[in-house]
This record gives structure tokens, sequence and C-alpha cells, in this order.
């Protein structure tokens, strides 16, 4: 049995395709704050609740609609994607003039409103999903058996977050997006609907959170506390990623992950906590973040 | 003497009496966390610095006495100050760190490093984990005031809260406080005139979190033990909410929220579970969209209406 | 003014003073000691009502309380009253523990039962000591609260991790499952009942490999169980109970770990068998404290409750029943609901009833009372929904748990 650094092959990659795993979901959940950070100024602090609410209405579709994995994959960032947009004009839009904490708190709420309601109606144990006949099963690899879901995790992620980047700063909606955001008057005189604009831009990030909702809910539990934790760790690396940039948004969590996963194999008590310890050293050498702007 | 005066004295005569007719270890966790409201209101309400990780001093505090006391075997006011050390501590490191951004990053770092906390204290093993720090004793105040008497527990927090608001009052109408609302107000224009602006942040946030370790530390003295509870994300929410709800930037606002909040869940955990959570998350986005000012500042600004009117 | 405001201020403080001096005076008020307070019995059942454990106790255990008091009213006829109340403690120490402090303080509850949620039993064992009433523990299961956190309100009523531990710690280390890796939850009860399985492991020539600990109520057991497969051990030790059993063991199928490695569930009720399903389960041993197919009376019983709830009881439930029962019969018995003469009526009363066989409380507060080995049958073995188990073993009381000579109880006379 060969070994890495003392600890035996299988184990090693096998926390390693872990991290790649969980640092996929940090990639599209910090991607989708950043997205809607750079439209709106406002921290989506609701990202974590719409998350579980997309894994939830997945699992509901099974349940209750007989709806199975791959519609529920295209229906339920649709459905979270309406609401969304419906919160950003009902109650978002009044808050652009004020300051900026007034969004996140905005948000906060939110996020327990709908965290509140689902622990009301489905309690805190986590409800179950199977994973889809054709992802079941493993890749024998012969130094580690590679679940096809978790695969299946990993490039999904990759092709959404690849995509959105594609959009952002390659196709001229994109381009229309980046300049609402930098000069929105500007923006608007040039006949583009900007509130239009501001208010996909909110759907689509509430979307995103939704898919990697659908896409977790085979993996893991879905349970109403499923957000909340994650997203203070999207948080952390946000602050370390800077939102200047969507690559650089993608890589830092990609990379966090993985180093969440490492830090398993070597010393395991340290891993919950090891994101927010980088998080504070950055602070200290690059406060703007490795790819942020200074503002 | 003046009607602000008057008003507080009306207050301090029900703080009194209170426990006579209201179960009085629902007022003592009232107290504690209107004491833990209004140190965040100093942060927020005064110098414009939104944290959303003030539930790691509250725990740490709560840990740091409780350890003090249950183990070390201090006297109850020395593990109370010993607890006050350990988050003003917390306080200046976090403080440190946080101050180099601006705004909602300001915020997210503040989340972050507090969530850092929780994890520690769920690993650490002299918290107890999930079970918590339990079966701290009272003790006996100076000597001979049997503390596990709940009365006179009453009146010893009762004295710890008059004490620091007192302090948190005298602090915000000095010179200090004056800086911090100029900081608020315009940081940009604070710094013109010559004030170390990240200076008074950091000592602001150090006596925010120390005032905020206070409550947090008295709170488990009331209950006998320190739990996750006080150091989860959820908690610093709450203690935004008790702010925002009564009025932040006004020195009785805290303390209305906190009375509104802590009441509303006592009475409605048994009845309606989880969804208090709903209720408050609801309260939050009605007191944001709506009703920004809080209840005291509502208030104040329908007083100061009807004055003018009358004028 | 300031002067003004001083002297307000200063004579505001002879009311706490005047009371203070009072109180020190006239000692409280103990209610007198041959008496029922109020004339009123009230039995407090807290439980978690929506989280982890819910199936384990949950609305099944209320439902098993309200029970026992409608037949007690109905077959002794007592001539006080008996009440229930019931909260949901979320699985958090400091929910429970104040609100049995308010149970206690505001509305007269004389007897706690259930606290599932070993963390919570013990928070809720001190302020029962600390108020001088009654606690009768059926759903945690920490031995802590017979040994360190031991008092002498405290009844441990069905089951112990020494009890569970021993079962399958002797049987399945005895069988060649001798190196052990333990999935644990990170909390009293987990680390409890990983130590005594350890214990009884090593005294049947096992060894334990290591361990790693979950937080309770853990989404996601994959890098646990990646742990667990790389130790190479013979069998995985799952030191956790409800929602976290079952997780564990399906990430396990997934992972593909029960190819190589043996499972064994150390707290497995026949709820998770029945959520789990036959084919993943069959063949699983582990003790437990009661089984609705025993005999004719656990039959009748379980029937009963069957029909109220839709879903077999669990241990806890069949216990949480004969708490109660034990607990009226001695307030009647002995005419007062004082803690300290209950408390010693119980211990001297044997209990017979459909769920607890040779019952005895010792004391430092634990029931002794037969366990069974239990193996769950194969698919095609099973006769009828719910006819999960195979008894392998009946473990008699004074065996099944730890010995009253190991015991580490402060309170006992050494």
């Amino acid at each position: 049995m060969t070994e890495i650094f003392g600890i035996p092959i299988q184990a090693f990659m096998g926390q390693l395709m872990l991290g790649l795993v969980s640092g996929s979901f940090y990639a599209m959940l910090s991607l989708g704050l950043a997205v809607i950070f750079g439209m709106l100024n406002i921290i989506n602090f609701a990202h974590g609740a719409l998350y579980m609410v997309g894994a939830f209405l997945g699992w509901m579709c099974l349940e209750y609609l007989g709806i199975g994995y791959w519609p529920a994959l295209l229906l339920s960032p649709l459905v979270v994607g309406v609401v969304g947009m419906l919160i950003e004009r009902l109650m978002l839009q009044w808050l652009y003039k004020l300051d900026h904490l007034y969004g996140l708190l905005l948000t906060f709420g939110l996020a327990l409103i709908l965290e509140g309601s689902f622990t009301n109606a489905y309690g805190v144990s986590g409800q179950s999903y199977s994973i889809p006949e054709e992802l079941s099963g493993a890749f024998n690899l012969g130094f580690m058996y590679l679940p096809k879901y978790r695969a299946w995790i990993i490039l999904a992620s990759l092709l959404v977050c690849f995509a959105t980047w594609f959009v952002v700063e390659k196709t001229r909606l994109g381009a229309n997006l980046r300049a609402a955001t930098e000069n929105p008057k500007l923006t608007q005189a040039f006949g583009i609907n900007v509130p239009l604009m501001v208010m996909l831009t909110y759907g689509f990030g509430c979307a995103l959170a939704a898919f990697a909702g659908v896409l977790a809910a085979p993996a893991i539990q879905v349970s109403p506390l499923m957000g909340s934790n994650l997203i203070i760790i999207v948080f952390a690396v946000v602050v370390i990623g800077g939102m200047g940039s969507i690559l650089g948004s993608i890589l830092t969590g990609l990379g966090l992950g993985v180093i969440e996963g490492l830090t398993k194999v070597f010393y395991p008590e340290a891993s919950a906590t090891v994101v927010f310890v980088i998080m504070a050293i950055v602070l200290m050498i690059r406060p703007a973040g490795l790819f942020g702007k200074e503002k | 003497m003046n009607r602000g005066m008057f008003g507080y004295l009306v207050l301090l005569a029900f703080g009194l009496v209170a426990p006579f007719v209201i179960y009085p270890v629902l007022m003592m966790k009232i107290l504690c966390f209107a004491l833990f409201a209004c140190a965040f209101n100093l942060l927020l309400g005064y110098t414009g610095l939104l944290s959303f990780g003030h539930a790691a001093f509250f725990g740490t505090a709560a840990y740091v006495a409780g350890h003090a006391i249950k183990v070390w075997g201090l006297p109850t006011e020395l593990g109370l100050l010993a607890g006050v050390i350990a988050s003003a501590l917390l306080g200046w490191a976090f403080g440190s760190l946080a101050i180099r951004r601006l705004g909602i990053y300001f915020a997210m770092v503040t989340l972050a490093l507090a969530q850092m906390m929780y994890f520690l204290f769920l690993q650490a093993p002299f918290t107890g984990g999930e079970d918590g720090l339990q079966g701290v004793p009272r003790g006996k105040l100076l000597g001979f005031v049997d503390l596990a008497n709940d009365i006179n527990l009453y009146y010893f927090v009762l004295a710890i809260f008059v004490a620091a608001f007192w302090l948190i009052y005298r602090t915000i109408h000095s010179p200090f406080g004056q800086v911090l609302k100029a900081i608020r107000e315009n940081e940009t224009r604070a710094v013109s005139l010559g004030y170390d602006v990240a200076k008074y942040k950091l000592l602001a946030f150090v006596l925010s979190a120390a005032l905020a370790g206070l409550a947090g530390a008295t709170k488990m003295l009331v209950f006998k033990f320190a739990t996750l509870t006080d150091a989860h994300w959820h908690q610093s929410g709450e203690v935004v909410l008790m702010t925002i709800l009564g009025g932040m930037g006004t020195v009785l606002g805290p303390v209305v929220g906190a009375t509104v909040i802590v009441t509303l869940q006592n009475e409605l955990a048994d009845k309606v579970g989880s969804l208090v959570t709903v209720i408050m998350g609801s309260i939050f986005v009605i007191c944001v969209l709506l009703f920004r000012r809080g209840v005291v500042g509502e208030i104040a600004a329908l007083y100061k209406r009807m004055l003018g009117e009358k004028a | 003014m300031q002067r003004k405001l001083l002297s307000i201020a200063l004579a505001a403080m002879l009311i706490p003073a005047a009371n203070f001096a009072y109180a020190q005076a006239k000692p409280a008020a103990k209610p007198a000691a041959m008496k029922i307070s109020g004339d009123t019995v009230k039995i407090g059942v807290l439980t978690d009502m929506s989280g982890v454990y819910s199936d384990l106790g949950g609305q099944g255990s209320v439902i098993a309380a309200q029970m026992a008091i409608d037949d007690y009213v109905a077959q002794y006829k007592p001539k006080f009253k008996v009440e229930m109340v019931y909260a949901d403690h979320q699985n958090k120490a400091d929910v429970g523990s104040n609100k049995v402090r308010e149970w206690y303080d505001t509305q007269g509850v004389d007897m706690v039962t259930d606290a599932l949620n070993s963390g919570v039993a013990i928070a809720v064992s001190k302020v029962t000591q600390e108020k001088n009433r009654i606690m009768i523990n059926a759903g945690a299961a920490s031995t802590r609260l017979t040994n360190e956190d031991c008092s002498p309100n405290t009844v441990h009523y069905v089951y112990d991790t020494y009890a569970l531990a021993n079962g399958p710690g002797k049987a399945v280390t005895k069988a060649g499952g001798d190196t052990w890796f333990f999935l644990t939850a990170d909390y009293a009860f987990g680390t409890s009942l990983e130590q005594d399985t350890s214990n009884a492991v090593k005294a049947n020539g096992g060894k334990v490999l290591g361990s790693v600990r979950h937080p309770l109520n853990a989404s996601d057991f994959s890098s646990f169980l990646l742990q667990a497969q790389a130790s190479k051990a013979k069998v995985v030790g799952l030191a956790n109970a409800g929602g976290d059993t079952i997780n564990s063991i399906k990430a396990a199928n997934e992972f593909g770990l029960t190819k190589n490695q043996r499972l064994v569930g150390l707290l497995t009720t026949i709820i998770d068998i029945h959520a789990l399903g036959l084919p993943t389960t069959q063949g699983m041993m582990f003790t437990e404290g009661f089984y609705w197919n025993l005999n004719d009376d656990t039959r009748v019983w379980s029937r009963r409750f069957f029909s109220k709830h839709k879903k077999m009881p669990s241990m806890l439930h069949a216990g949480t029943y004969s708490a109660i029962m034990t607990y009226l019969k001695a307030v009647q018995a002995t005419g007062t609901d004082d803690a300290a003469t209950v408390m010693k009526k119980m211990k001297a009363t044997p209990i017979n009833d459909f769920f607890a066989k040779n019952g005895k409380i010792r004391e430092d507060g634990r029931m002794e009372h037969d366990m069974y080995l239990v193996e769950v049958k194969k698919p095609a073995e099973s006769k009828e929904p719910w006819d999960y188990y195979n008894i392998k073993a009946v473990l008699p009381g004074n065996e099944a748990f730890q010995p009253l000579a190991l015991s580490r109880c402060p309170l006992l006379k050494k």
C-alpha cells in the first residue's frame, strides 16, 4: 500500500477529492455572491438560505411531484431565480440609496425567515435524496474509489463557473452588465434598461445558488441548516479572494476547498478553522484580498 | 431636574421592584441582553461599524469566567473580571484585523472571525463542546452575600447593568464619543481634521467587546453554564436585531429592543417552536424597510415633531 | 442637581437593602413535608421534538407519558390530580436547562422525564438537584449520570452506554472482530459510548485502532468514513444515534465500506432498523432495552401505542411509560411529592412490569433491569412489519450494567 507523507494514498486522494468537491461549492457560491455584489453592491446573506431552498425544491419535486433529478436541476434554479427577482423588486430596490449595510441586514432577515420556515416544516434532521441511477457507483481507479456522483459535482460546477465567466467577460450581454456596474446613469442613457439588468442579475445569482443546492442534495443531507454554516465560510472565501474578478472567486474557492481537504488528512482538528485562519493572514498581508482591487 | 434624568430614575425604580412581579431569572436575562445590546450599539449606532460577530465576545467571556470560577476557584467578582479581560483582549485582536477593511467587508470579517471562535470552542476540551460548561457555582459576593438566592443575584446584576450603562452614557457624551459620531457621519472628514481614526475605531471596538463580555459573563452566572449557543452566529444576529429594533444611535433603544426580543422569545418559544426564527427575520425585514429608526428613534422623532408643531 | 440625584439613588437603594435583610431573616418557605403541593402532581416531558433524535423520543414520548397518566388515574384512582407539560429542548443544554428551571420555579413541576440527549440530561440533573425535585431519565445514555454527575434526585431508568457497549463489545470481538475504529458523536453521549465500548473490546482481547469525532447532526459523513476505511480496522463502531446512525450507515454503503469492514451501530433501535430496512441492516447485533414482540404483555401494550403513534415503540417510549407509573405509585404510597421521600420509596420497591423484568433502582440512581442482545433478522425471516429482531441472549439486570463496586459516584459512601 503506497503512502504519501506517511498517509495511505487512498485516504490522501479520497480527502483531496472531497476537498475539490467542497471547493466546487465554495467557487459556485462565491461566484454568485461576486456577481450580485458587482451589480447591486449588496452582500446577499440569503445566498446560503437560497442554496438550501434549491436543495429542498429538488427534494420536494421528487417527493411530491415525482420529478426526478435531471429536470429538477433546471426547474429548481428557475423557481428560485424568479423568487430572487421578486425579492429584488419588492424589497431590495428601496435600499440602493442607503448605506450598503442595510442590504446585508435585509438579506440576513430573509435568510432567517427561509431557515425558520423550513425548520418548522421539516425539522432539523435532514431528508435524504438518493443519487440518480446514472451517477451512482464508483470508478475503481486502483489507488482509490472515486464515487461517480462526486466527480459529476466537480464537472458540473466547473462547467457552470466557466459558462458564467464566459458570459460576463466575453459576450455583449456581459459587457452591458459590466458597463451598468461601472456607470449606471451613463449606461441607461445609452438606452439599456439598467433596473431590468439589476433584477435579472440578482435572479441569476440566486439561481446559481439553487443550482449548487440541487447538486449538493444527493451528496449530503438536505436540511434547513445546510446553508448557514456554508455561507460563513463562503464569506471568508470572498474576503480572501476579493470581489474584483470572477476568475479570482472561482480560483480562490477551489483552492481553499483543496487546502481544507488536505488539512483533514494531516491535521484534522484544524480543518474547520483553516479557512478563517487563512483569512486572518491575508488580511494582515494584503487587505484588499488576493485578487481584489483597492476601492 | 430635567426630563431625561427623571425618565432614567423611573426606569431604575421599576428595575428595583421588578423581581417581585416578574420572574427574576427572566428579568436578569433581559438585563444581560440589554447590556449586550448597549455595548453593541456603542459600535454600530455611535461609530457606524456593523460587527456581525459580537457573539464571540459574549461567549468568550462566558467560558473564561465560568472556567475561572468553577475550575480555578476564583471568587465571583474576579471570575467576571477575568471574562471581561479575555473578551477585551479578543476585541483588540479581532478589531485590529477587521478595521483594515471598511463597510461590508468589516461585517464579513467579524462574522468569519467569530465563526472561527465558535469552532475553537466546539473543539476545545475545557468548554465541554456540545455539552457546555456546566454547574458553575454562583458563589458569594464580597464573601458573604449568597448569590444562589435569585433575588440577591438580581440586585447584583442590576448594579452591574446600571454601572455599565452609566459608563456607556458618559462615553457617548464625552469628547471621545463626539469623535466617534464624527467618524460615523463622515470618516474622510474626520481624517482630514487630523484624528487618528483607526485608533478611535479600535478603542471603540475594544470597549464594546469588553462590555459585551461583561454581559456574557453575567448571563453565565445567572444560568450557571456557558454553552455554544452563546458564541453562535445566531446570537450575533440577535443582538443586531435588538439594537436595530430598539433604535441604533439612541441611548435607550438597545434596552427596549432587548426587552422586546427576549420577552417575545420567552413567550413564543413553547407555542410556535421554530417559527420564532421566522418572526425574528420578519422583524428584521420590516425594520430595515420601514422602521429604520427603531422604536425609540420613532418615538423621539414623533416627540420632536409634536414639539415642533407646538412651538 | 447632582446631589439631588445622589440622594434619590441612595434612597432607592433602601428597597433592595430592606428586602435583602428580610430574606436573610426569614428562611424561604418550604412546602410542608407530608403533603402534595397544590394537590397536583405535575410531570414534565423534556424531549427532542424535531431534531436528530425526534424519532427515538419526541412525540412518541409525549404519547407514552399521556398513556401512563391516563392508565394510572383510571386504575388507581388517586386523590391528587396528575398533569403533564412537555417541551422541545432542541438538543441544546441551555434551552433544556432553562426550560426545566422555569418549570420548577413557576409551574410547580415535580418530576421531569425523558430528557434524551446526554448533554441536556446532565444539565437538567444539576438543576433538578438544585431545586430538589426528581428526574427520571428515560432517554439519555451517558453513564456520567450515575458516576461523575450522579445525584440523589436522579434516576437513570432505561439504558446507558455501559449496557449498550457490553452486548456487542463482547459478542462481536469474540466472534473475530478484534480491531475496532470508532465514529463518535462529539458530545457526552458519544464519548461515553466510545469509552465504554473500548473497555469492553479490550477486556475481550480486542484492540482499538483509533477514532474520529463528528459534530452532532452532521450533514456529511464522507470524510469521517474515509478515515475509518484508512484505519483498516475489522469493525467500525458507530458511537452515535438516531439520524446520525442512519446517515452513517447510508454513507458507509455508498463508499463501499461495508464490503471490507463490519459496521456496528452501538445505539440502534427498532426505529432506525425500520428507516433503513432489513436488507441494509440484517445481521447487525446490538443491545436493546425493549422489544415489542417479546411476549404477550409487550405485544398488548405496544399495539395500543401503535394505534396512537403509528410506529412501534422504542425502549425510550416504553421506558417513559414505566417510569411515570413507578413514580406515581411511589407518590400515592407515601402521600407526598417531597423528592427525598418519594426517591427512598422508589429505591425500595422492585419493578416488574411489561417493560422491566427484575427491575431495581440502586443507590447511585441506576435502574437495573434485564437487557437483550438482539440480532436483526434477514428479510426472509421477518413475518410482519416491525418483526425485526431475533433475541440472542438475555443480559440479566445485575450483569448488564456497571457493577456498583466500580461506580465513580461521589455520593456512595466508600
